[in-house]
């Protein structure tokens, strides 16, 4: 009997393989390619005048140095804005290599090629770069006054600017019995993936062949915008995602400039080239995200119900645009979490800055709109004297009313359709976990003590598994092994398990005969990629459709063989059998045999089937015309939209009355990503979540000085939290299954980070009895905002405000 | 990120040690530990074109204790100090500090001697060699001679050191029969560099229920430009244990002066000094220093 | 006493047990000599400042950060990386318990906590919970949120545990 592997907290077939140090991560590839090195604009804004890049050429070891003028063809031209919109009033991307100007630190003026890296970077740092200095257009305020400009031709600094509205917020507000207004601001953090970037490229002249392997998100992406800036034909490249050490987001952008630049080297100079990122450069020259400034005014009765919503946004989306207004969307449109406002108005304007790209960072967006619409939540709780349970359950949309369409249109142009969640009963479990109704004891007890503590709570709803596809391809060897391909690639998901705890399902075998590649083009090379949450919802339907296409063939060839009808047949433990009778079976390796007519008996398998090679009809071909030899099946699955998973998260925080140091006492989570393939992973999927989030609630922001240098721009002063920084993380579970797709799954990665910023603010406004309006917060930053109070009892904070109206 | 290249030496005795940084000290550096200096070589904001490795210099590993003192050589990793139990037994305040720098990881490489040398103002070893009244050992082409801990160290990663000198040793004197000690610091993260820290020295008389303070001395980390010592005495003799040592507070403002970085105002800086020397103290009169 | 003028030098370091001797510049980290002129790519470099703990190492069984050594200067020392604490058929205890306690999810960082956790247990056989997350405060990890990690400290110390436990009830003669 084969043991149902779906849901099931299977260990990762991966592991063995990682934690041996057998691992192939990009930097282990490519002993032998040449290496690169670059030299990066160390100004924000500036006009370049002359490269002189004599002293580097003279390095023992240098192979070549290219600048802007090498780049032949489309590898010269400017990089690809992947995603276009509507919105977009000036869209505005950089080139591989600086043409004339740079926009921000770190952008790559000058590659170098050298032997090893260590001489690429001791001729980098040969070349003499000359520069006329532009005035750097830094942070939002000063991007918003649109006094200096990013781009001569993006007036006002806007990249995009959107609007969408559902109902009459003009109408809806002003008969509002209430309304409040707030100013919210969320600082810039980024991916920081342990493994930065890297590219390694091989071409093989004998073939016209390319082989890239990158530290990438999508491989297929990557393969198309290489050939494409190479002018090869797709055919002749291909694209490899090896072992991926985390992602979060930055990896998905594409091509980046050394995509396009290691390759073309690599085709130039026949020879292997490799570059691998180094933290710096990760730091300059990779992407951010979050930065944003909003102003939220809300409308509501007496009870705390929403009247009208209407949300202003500044959107930093840094030097370029390639990734387009995805994140802002996001914003704009998951900032209503789980809640109906009935009437909704949302303004965004994407802003230029002399600062590195933003592109997607976990969440997407999403804890930007949460931290919005939970500090209003929070706001109008305290406004009325109201739970701020209470408040939330008032706003919920309720099962009942599922499917239900906020009237917008989400990331991916479909509309914003929740296909299901329970949130009264999250709500429920919520409550119960973290002991929200006993917490008033608890906090009474603690100020009797001289503690500070507070209780705080931020919901949210994520669209997960947008599309437009993947694909999954399942093929029986005659041995018996099950190979699984699905395009989208890993960075640390367990895909290669949750696939296969799949396809051993859909197909009866056990599951360590079943091997999962991903993001490898050579084994399918149509695919998207991975980022908002879709590995599972995407590839998962994918690859068991691809099985059930593969059982029925198998349930088909053994029919015939066994003279049974399919539907008496059972597939288990990789041996197909007559229900009922066992003894009447053929293994599955078998039909594999059985299904390509031409058995030279290389194997057992081959050899067993021979029992089975019956008579045959002389007047029909050996493949008949709707058949195919070999036992394989692909497909692909297509969602009409997104699937919406849920969760609810609460802390308690202490807060040191003098030193105004934060801690996290307790962390809890409830979660509801639907159907779960792997409870294990899910719950690793929301501690690391949730400990991003705690990083960019307390600790991570990056440290831009007016002039664009990035102050921080290492390990030692970007504090990605330790061990000693993350709360135990406490979890609950709701399953709602998603009615969208046949496994009945929703996205899980990105959940655990969208509120933490949110949580930890109601927290500390719990503890401190002030509004938290700016994060992160600083233990110095709360201690400022104490002495402000002190200082000004009735106002909030000196960088924001709330403003209360009553009608 | 890889480092510029320099030539490599590694003297076997100090006699050789010294005369190499005579022929190549103007243009080199020192390697001992190598967990500050690396980082900077690695992000080429240092180029020195010769390095002398001392790791392999004969006796420079070794801790001594004395009756007056505890003697660290050169090449006395942080967390070989650490772990001596002779030297904790008699200067627990060791320990106490050298648990707070870096990580363990760091620790195993990092030397004490090295950071004392390498004189970063958040760095916790240099407030300790000034708390504790040490003598650095210096040898160089001229000779030996001796530095008293307080004349030691300019300001932020400088010290009288010549470019062709090395500390061999550090002597860390021990208090006075009675004085208890403790260590704290406040870092963003667990093991950063402390926002603000502080060594304290407390002089007590007596026994039991009848112990009194006498005085104490603290020393800081991180908000001051070199390492001082702070007189506290006025402000805490006579004081009982359950102290708040409210009277702290515009002692330990006059004797320190924080800059604001990304990470901390001066005002917060000093706030949390004075917070810090109030838990301090009573933290040091809460544990038997053995 | 030795100086070297020359570009290169011969540097012999024991890894794993097996000596192995390249000729390299004095630069050369001793992360990149493991992992580019010895092929052992299972110690990696995520920050090359000491920070994140990615390529820490044994040297002479304590964890030190191999991108801050010279591999010039590792001489004469016992290095062991993870891939000497256990093979995929036959992983060490630290290795066992990330697999058991999904103590990895990228994996990138984890040949420093398994190398890390390796002497910490030897130290403390028998930690706490609170013990574990302090012994892992020097690494970096950006998957797992740690919570796992933690756990996989103390199973691995078990494991050990009952290894040794195991071994010495094997032993003849000892009472039981």
């Amino acid at each position: 009997m084969t043991t149902r592997q779906f849901g099931s907290p299977v260990l990762r077939k991966e592991d063995p393989r990682l934690v041996t140090g057998n691992g192939r991560y990009l930097d282990d590839l490519g002993h032998d390619a040449w290496e690169a090195a670059f030299v990066r604009s160390p100004h924000a804004h500036a006009r370049i005048t002359d490269i002189d890049v004599d002293g580097a050429v003279e390095v023992e070891g240098v192979i070549a140095v290219y600048t802007h003028e090498d780049l032949d063809g489309p590898a010269g031209d400017r990089l690809p804005l992947l995603i276009p919109h509507p919105s977009i009033e000036a869209g505005r991307t950089g080139y591989a290599l600086a043409k004339d100007e740079v926009n921000h630190v770190g952008e790559a003026i000058v590659m170098v090629v050298a032997r090893d890296r260590y001489i690429a970077e001791d001729a980098a740092q040969r070349i003499v770069v000359s520069y006329d200095h532009l005035p750097p257009v830094v942070g939002i305020e000063k991007s918003r006054d649109g006094a200096e400009l990013v781009h001569d031709d993006a007036p006002g600094n806007v990249a995009a600017h959107l609007l969408q509205e559902v109902g009459n917020v003009e109408a809806a507000m002003a008969k509002a019995p209430r309304t409040l207004t707030l100013d919210l601001e969320i600082e810039r953090s980024a991916c920081m993936p342990m493994e930065g970037k890297g590219v390694l490229a091989q071409w093989d002249s004998d073939e016209q062949r390319m082989r890239i392997h990158s530290s990438t998100q999508t491989s297929t992406g990557v393969r198309a915008a290489v050939a494409a800036k190479l002018q090869l034909p797709l055919a002749q490249v291909e694209c490899i995602a090896p072992d991926v050490g985390g992602g979060f987001g930055v990896k998905i952008m594409h091509p980046w400039p050394e995509e396009v630049l290691v390759p073309w080297a690599a085709r130039r100079l026949n020879h292997d080239v490799k570059w691998t990122e180094d933290r710096r450069e990760h730091f300059t020259s990779s992407a951010h995200e979050r930065g944003q400034l909003q102003q939220v005014t809300v409308g509501f009765d007496d009870d705390g119900r929403l009247l009208a919503l209407d949300v202003k946004f500044w959107h930093d989306n840094g030097a370029y645009l390639p990734y387009g207004v995805i994140v802002p969307i996001i914003t704009a449109t998951q900032l209503l979490g789980p809640y109906k406002p009935q009437n909704y108005r949302v303004e965004f304007w994407s802003l230029y800055t002399n600062t590195v790209l933003v592109t997607p960072y976990r969440g997407a967006g999403r804890p930007q709109g949460c931290f919005a619409m939970e500090r209003t939540m929070d706001a109008i709780a305290a406004e009325l004297g109201i739970d701020r349970t209470e408040v939330r359950s008032r706003n919920f949309i309720q099962p009942e009313e599922m499917p239900y369409d906020q009237g917008l249109l989400f990331q991916d142009g479909r509309p914003l359709k929740y296909d299901s969640g329970d949130f009264p009963a999250s709500l429920a479990k919520l409550k119960a976990l973290v002991g929200w109704d006993d917490f008033t004891v608890y906090k009474e007890e603690a100020e009797a003590q001289g503690r500070k503590v507070g209780l705080g709570i931020g919901c949210y709803v994520e669209g997960t598994g947008v599309g437009p596809y993947e694909g999954g391809h399942v093929h029986v060897e005659t041995s018996g092994r099950v190979n699984v391909a699905t395009g989208l690639t890993t960075q640390g998901q367990g895909h290669q398990t949750i696939l296969a705890q799949i396809v051993a399902d859909e197909l009866g075998v056990s599951i360590d005969d079943v091997h999962v590649t991903t993001g490898d083009t050579r084994r399918m090379p149509y695919a998207v990629g991975t980022f908002a949450s879709r590995g599972a919802v995407m590839s998962g339907n994918a690859v068991a459709l691809a099985a059930r296409a593969v059982r029925a063939k198998a349930l088909r060839i053994a029919a015939d063989a066994l003279e049974v009808a399919e539907e008496d047949l059972q597939i288990e433990d990789g041996t197909i059998s007559v229900k009922g009778a066992p003894h009447a079976s053929i293994a599955l390796s078998t039909v594999a045999v059985m299904s390509n007519p031409l058995r030279y008996a290389f194997d057992e398998s081959a050899k067993a089937a021979t029992q089975f090679a019956g008579a045959f009809d002389p007047d029909k071909p050996p493949v008949a015309d709707d058949d195919e030899p070999g036992l394989e099946g692909k497909d692909f699955y297509s969602p009409t939209q997104a699937t919406f998973a849920n969760g609810m998260h609460a802390a308690i925080v202490e807060t040191d009355p003098i030193t105004a140091e934060i801690k996290i006492l307790r962390y809890c989570v409830i979660h509801d990503c639907g159907t779960v393939v792997n409870p294990m992973i899910v719950e690793g999927q929301v501690h690391g979540g949730v400990a991003q989030g705690v990083g960019g609630a307390l600790y991570e922001r990056m440290e831009y000085d007016e002039t664009g240098q990035l102050l921080n721009a290492s390990f030692m002063d970007f504090l990605i939290p330790y061990a000693s920084e993350v709360p135990h993380i406490e979890t609950d579970h709701l399953e709602t299954p998603s009615p969208l797709n046949p496994l009945g799954v929703k996205g899980a990665g990105e959940a655990g980070t969208i509120p933490v910023s949110a949580v930890i603010a109601s927290a500390i406004e719990d503890a401190e009895g002030f509004p938290i309006r700016s994060m992160p917060i600083s233990p110095n930053e709360l201690w400022d905002l104490r002495r402000h109070q002190a200082a000004n009892p009735r106002s909030t904070n000196p960088r924001s405000s709330t403003t209360q109206e009553s009608a | 990120m890889k480092p510029a290249p320099f030539v490599h030496h590694s003297p076997r005795t100090l006699d050789e040690a010294v005369a190499m940084l005579g022929d190549v000290g103007h243009d080199g550096k020192v390697l001992a530990g190598g967990q500050s200096l690396i980082p900077v070589l690695n992000m080429r904001l240092a180029q020195p074109a010769h390095l002398v490795d001392i790791n392999r210099v004969a006796g420079l590993d070794t801790v001594t204790v004395s009756d007056d003192v505890v003697r660290v050589g050169a090449t006395v990793r942080h967390a070989s100090l650490e772990k001596n139990t002779e030297a904790y037994a008699v200067l627990p305040l060791l320990r106490q500090a050298l648990r707070n720098v870096a990580h363990p990881a760091i620790r195993n490489r990092g030397t004490t001697v090295g950071s004392i040398a390498h004189a970063d103002a958040a760095g916790e070893m240099p407030s300790i060699a000034v708390l504790t009244g040490a003598v650095i050992e210096v040898v160089g082409p001229a000779g030996r001679r001796e530095v008293a801990a307080a004349d030691f160290f300019e300001g932020p990663l400088m010290t009288v050191l010549e470019a062709d000198e090395l500390v061999e040793a550090v002597r860390f004197g021990r208090f006075a029969e009675g004085t208890r000690t403790a260590f704290l610091e406040s870092a963003r993260r667990h093991g950063d560099y402390a926002l603000a820290g502080v060594g304290v020295a407390v002089d007590v008389e007596g026994q039991g229920g009848d112990a009194v303070v006498r005085g104490a001395r603290a020393a800081y980390v991180s908000v001051t430009d070199v390492p001082v010592v702070v007189d506290l005495t006025e402000a805490v003799a006579g004081q009982p244990f359950s102290s708040a040592w409210d009277g702290v507070e515009d002692l330990v403002q006059a004797g320190i002066a924080p800059e604001a970085d990304i990470h901390a105002s001066s005002e917060y800086r000093r706030a949390l000094a004075a917070e810090l020397t109030r838990r301090a103290l009573t933290t040091a009169l809460s544990e038997v220093a053995s | 006493m030795s100086t070297s003028s020359e570009v290169t030098v011969d540097v012999t370091l024991r890894v794993n047990g097996v000596e192995h001797t390249r000729t390299v510049e004095p630069r050369r980290l001793l992360s990149d000599f493991l992992r580019h002129d010895l092929r052992l790519t299972g110690t990696h470099v995520g920050c090359e400042h000491g920070v994140c703990g990615a390529c820490t190492v044994l040297v002479d069984g304590d964890p030190m950060r191999s991108c801050l050594m010279f591999a010039v200067s590792a001489q004469e020392h016992e290095i062991t990386t993870t891939e000497g604490l256990g093979t995929q058929d036959a992983m060490g205890p630290v290795q066992q318990a990330f697999v058991e306690c999904h103590g990895l999810q990228c994996g990138f960082c984890t040949p420093g906590f398994v190398t890390t956790i390796t002497a910490f247990i030897e130290e403390n056989p028998d930690p706490t919970i609170d013990e574990a997350r302090e012994a892992i405060s020097g690494n970096l990890c950006r998957c797992t949120g740690y919570q796992n990690i933690c756990k996989a400290v103390l199973r691995a110390a078990e494991i050990k545990r009952e290894g040794t436990e195991g071994a010495m009830a094997a032993e003849p003669g000892e009472p039981v």
